[in-house]
């Protein structure tokens, strides 16, 4: 029982730093790269777009369809892992 | 077939669809009507996600918009998406292993207070029937510019065909016709937009033919900057919002996403945890698919607007020779032009053509009427202009033209030249956006009435089939008020979208949030957040919005629009406050939270 307790609290933990890793870039690239950076960005050009406005309008947008998926499959191998899957 | 029938076919014809398929899988428990079973395959429940998210305004609106404001709309665009990366992440797995029928139901149970669950269903009720009076009018308006129908009448249609596939249908129906929904809506949008990013760049998709090279050697976004500044517009690619205002509003869009209560719902319909997670993702990238080809819509479109009507040499174009398409959106009401230099030509740049509080045209009689047109060139006579001054040093001529913003989707199949059936599908896709959007809307206030006020707690004894009776009864009213409301909008209706944004933002989100991942909290701390959450934002947005309050005095220059993201900054510092000074919450709810931590053992939603 006590082991129990000590597993759930271990996975809940690794959980939540999977999380705060997937909030980071969440962050970084819509918050960072789409508003506060922007200026300094949009002096690089990639494929015809400058690259702040890209990121405000169509990366931020690639980077969390990516960040949503890669989560659902980490957290599906971490349930495995911790055996706590259904 | 006239392009009038082929519309009447498609719409109809999809109508048909949707009550065929509640029909088919009708509820008839209050677990089918509230959650569909719980059944729900992860990718069937993200199309309807999509679907349900996707409203009349994300559909017509959202790329007018961008099209017009460019940088500065792309809080929207990342607001709107990126608040599914909350709804991952942080809500979704958790609140389907707590199991329940709707979002009150865990603040009240998490919070273990009858005095939260109300102040939540008041929320709700608030956030929903701001939005679906939005979508009841959306197809009014639908109704309206493609069948020639009054928009009361185009509600009235609405109405009915919402009623019969959610009251019917519940969760279960709903879940299925959005799916379908779904389909219509993507394939709609697309299609236009594919043909149009082709037409103009001969790249095939609308993503990479935002940042194709023209034919006279430019990008296409640089192409656009340079048109629209020397009309003595702001830039396209860049901003003139502050970037505090930016940030705050885009955070308020997101945050808000991730506590809209009828998205919130669709994640109790998944059979597991790992259903919830992977269907979020599904969901996103289905919203994605739309969202991504928007900038690319609204760019060309601008593009192809500037071009029409300034023409080849940038002076104008002369009335007579302007498309087809320019006159029968003049008709409906959402183009006008009024000749300020009495030239014959057309001419569009920076500045309002009309004026009046919102700059729309005033036409003077009816689209129908000869004599109500001008004698020279034959447009609608406008009978409020403005006076036409310009700044001859920004810009060549004053604005003439006025154009909603809407045209942007609207009119998109005719300007690239595609057939009929293209133009049929638009509607069809615009009725399908508002549709499904009301229908999900309706299932969550019904929900919230029958389970929520009347089973959890005013009539605790009443039996499976009196709750799913009073369910369907609630979700009779609710469409009859929606439908007044829908007939009647409020003034501002902008301002009140952004008042249901704020209210998700801070009240629900970081109550929900608090609720999974803070165990000390308790009923006080999240009760006091709500209420500071509320009122604040409340307060902020009716004060700038509806009693004239002077944006010079913006709280550290943040519009009210983005003041739900402080309003849930406020929330999380009060309730950690308050739950520091009062007792722990009991040792069950504790228990509960720990549970609803690990995936294992996911019961169907229980009472």
């Amino acid at each position: 029982m006590k082991q129990n307790t000590n597993a759930a609290k271990q996975y809940w933990h690794r959980n939540l730093q999977i999380i705060f890793s997937y909030l980071i870039i969440w962050f970084v690239v819509s918050f960072g790269c789409g508003i506060i950076f922007v200026d300094e960005l949009n002096q690089f050009n990639l494929f015809g777009f400058k690259l702040g406005y890209w990121f405000a309008n169509q990366g931020s947008v690639f980077v969390f369809s990516v960040l949503t998926i890669a989560y659902a499959v980490r957290m599906n191998r971490l349930d495995n892992e911790f055996d706590v899957n259904e | 077939m006239s392009l009038e029938q082929l519309t009447y076919v498609f719409v109809v014809g999809s109508f048909f669809i949707y009550i065929a398929i509640a029909f088919w899988s009708r509820a008839s428990s209050t677990r089918e009507f509230y959650v569909a079973g719980g059944g729900v395959t992860p990718l069937a429940n993200g199309m309807a996600t999509a679907a349900d998210w996707m409203s009349a305004a994300s559909f017509i609106s959202l790329a007018g918009i961008v099209s017009f404001a460019g940088y500065d709309a792309s809080g929207y665009i990342m607001g709107w998406t990126g608040g599914y990366v909350l709804l991952a992440l942080l809500l979704a797995p958790y609140l389907r292993k707590f199991g329940k029928f709707t979002v009150p139901d865990f603040v009240g149970d998490r919070y273990y207070s009858s005095v939260a669950r109300v102040v939540a269903v008041i929320c709700v009720m608030f956030i929903s029937f701001t939005y679906i009076s939005g979508q009841m009018r959306g197809t009014g308006i639908v109704f309206s510019r493609f069948l020639q129908v009054e928009i009361d009448t185009g509600i009235m249609i609405g109405m009915a065909v919402v009623f019969v596939y959610a009251v019917l249908g519940g969760m279960k129906g709903i879940t299925y016709t959005q799916v379908a929904q779904y389909c219509v809506m993507i394939f709609a949008f697309t299609v236009p937009a594919l043909f149009l990013t082709f037409s103009m760049t001969g790249h095939l998709l609308p993503q990479t033919g935002l940042g194709a090279t023209l034919n006279n050697g430019l990008p296409v976004l640089d192409h656009l900057d340079d048109l629209v500044t020397e009309l003595g517009f702001a830039s396209f690619t860049e901003g003139s919002k502050s970037k505090v205002d930016m940030f705050f509003i885009t955070a308020a869009l997101m945050f808000g996403t991730a506590g809209l209560p009828h998205v919130i719902v669709r994640f109790f319909t998944v059979p597991r945890v790992r259903d919830a997670r992977i269907s979020a993702a599904w969901a996103l990238v289905f919203i994605a698919i739309l969202y991504s080809s928007i900038p690319a819509v609204a760019a060309f479109g601008r593009i192809n607007l500037i071009e029409t009507v300034n023409g080849a040499d940038n002076l104008g174009t002369q009335y007579e020779e302007m498309p087809q398409w320019f006159k029968k959106w003049e008709n409906a009401g959402l183009i006008a032009w009024y000749d300020h230099n009495a030239d014959g030509r057309t001419q569009y740049a920076a500045g309002d053509a009309f004026t009046g509080q919102q700059h729309k045209p005033i036409y003077w009689g009816a689209a129908e009427n000869n004599v109500a047109r001008n004698f020279y060139f034959n447009q609608r006579h406008v009978i409020n202009p403005s006076n036409g001054e310009f700044d001859p040093k920004v810009q060549p001529f004053a604005n003439e033209i006025y154009v909603d913003p809407d045209i942007m989707v609207l009119a998109n199949p005719e300007i690239a030249e595609l057939p009929n059936w293209v133009i049929a599908l638009i509607a069809a896709g615009a009725m399908a956006a508002a549709l499904s959007t009301a229908a999900g809307l309706l299932l969550v206030i019904a929900t919230s009435v029958s389970h929520d006020l009347l089973k959890k707690t005013i009539r605790p004894q009443i039996t499976d089939g009196q709750e799913l009776l009073s369910a369907r009864l609630a979700a009779m009213v609710a469409v009859l008020i929606a439908g007044y409301l829908g007939m009647h909008p409020p003034d501002y209706v902008a301002a009140v979208v952004a008042l249901a944004f704020g209210l998700a933002c801070a009240s629900f989100f970081p109550a929900i949030i608090m609720g999974i991942f803070y165990q000390r909290m308790n009923k006080y701390g999240a009760i006091s957040g709500m209420l500071v959450g509320l009122i604040s934002t409340i307060g902020y947005i009716v004060y700038f919005k509806f009693m004239g309050g002077d944006p010079e005095d913006w709280l550290f220059g943040i519009s009210p629009e983005g003041f739900g993201a402080l309003g849930m900054m406020l929330n999380f510092i009060v309730a950690y406050i308050v739950a520091h000074l009062t007792p722990e919450p009991p040792k069950h709810i504790q228990k509960i939270v720990q549970d609803m931590r690990v995936p294992r053992n996911t019961g169907s939603a229980y009472y």
